[in-house]
């Protein structure tokens, strides 16, 4: 396996969908490859970055706009 | 930007709400409208249309408040109507050409190997991730993913919808689905690289 294969399988792999074959050659390449190591946990840590930044729960996503909240408010009128 | 209320008893709330109580509709949107306008504007890309999103899923809820159940939470209920609400919206706006995200993809030589030596990420990303601008920088650099693999990101690493499920709401197939989200992810790594990588390196 090279690196072109590691990286179009690297999905399957970290999400443990890999076939059995497939993953000892994948592993065997990355025992070897530091290049391709560091890509893999660059790429898990672009997918944990993603998550946490967008945590529903942080509060600097709690503001919300005073002229949204007017908007909405107005629309509702118009609900009833 | 208002500051927010904290909700401490939103069986109550729900109950004002019912009863058409306009401080309990304030309330409501004071409380929640900026996370859930963060979940639109992650899925439909502007901040014009993710205003309206919110509009419209706010209008969706306080139509169907009888429809809400005790047992979910209110803001569990109102992240799926607007969530709802963004896709609608993508589904029916006229899609805009897309810049190719080629040039974000790994590259590699003749032989196979990448072309590119990745100089490595010492910071691990729990702690990168504590600073509010690293975690902004994310933010956008998610939003400025092109539309088609933006989505299928948000929704399968962010939103937590499976393959299928994504591949349903876009109208893609399972196949097309999982190539999008593994080329988004590469091209996200990409875009985060210059400012993830150690000083050291």
């Amino acid at each position: 396996m090279k690196c072109r294969e590691l990286a179009e399988f690297l999905m399957d792999y970290v999400s443990g969908d890999l076939p059995d074959e497939s993953r000892t050659h994948f592993e065997f390449h990355l025992s070897r490859c530091k290049n391709c190591h560091e890509y893999m946990v660059q790429y898990q840590m672009t997918v944990k970055a993603g998550k946490i930044a967008c945590d529903e729960m942080s509060d600097e996503l709690a503001g919300v706009p005073d002229d949204l909240v007017k908007a909405v408010l107005a629309a509702r009128k118009t609900l009833l | 930007m208002a500051s927010t209320t904290p909700v401490d008893d939103e069986a109550t709330l729900v109950a004002q709400l019912r009863a058409g109580d306009e401080t309990a509709f304030e309330q409501v949107v004071r409380t929640y409208g900026g996370r859930l306008l963060a979940v639109a504007r992650r899925i439909v890309g502007s901040e014009e249309d993710a205003r309206d999103v919110v509009q419209d899923a706010f209008m969706n809820a306080f139509r169907s408040l009888d429809k809400f159940e005790g047992h979910a939470k209110l803001s569990t209920w109102l992240h799926r109507i607007v969530v709802n609400a963004a896709l609608m919206r993508l589904r029916t706006r006229k899609r805009k050409p897309e810049q190719s995200i080629e040039t974000l993809l790994p590259s590699f030589l003749d032989d196979g190997h990448h072309e590119e030596r990745f100089k490595s990420w010492d910071e691990p990303v729990d702690k990168v991730m504590e600073r509010a601008e690293t975690r902004e920088l994310v933010r956008k650099q998610i939003d400025a993913l092109p539309e088609s693999y933006r989505t299928v990101l948000v929704l399968r690493d962010i939103e937590g919808l499976d393959t299928e499920e994504t591949a349903n709401v876009l109208g893609l197939t399972v196949n097309a689905t999982k190539i999008r989200l593994h080329r988004a992810r590469q091209a996200l790594r990409t875009m985060l690289a210059p400012h993830f990588r150690s000083a050291a390196s």
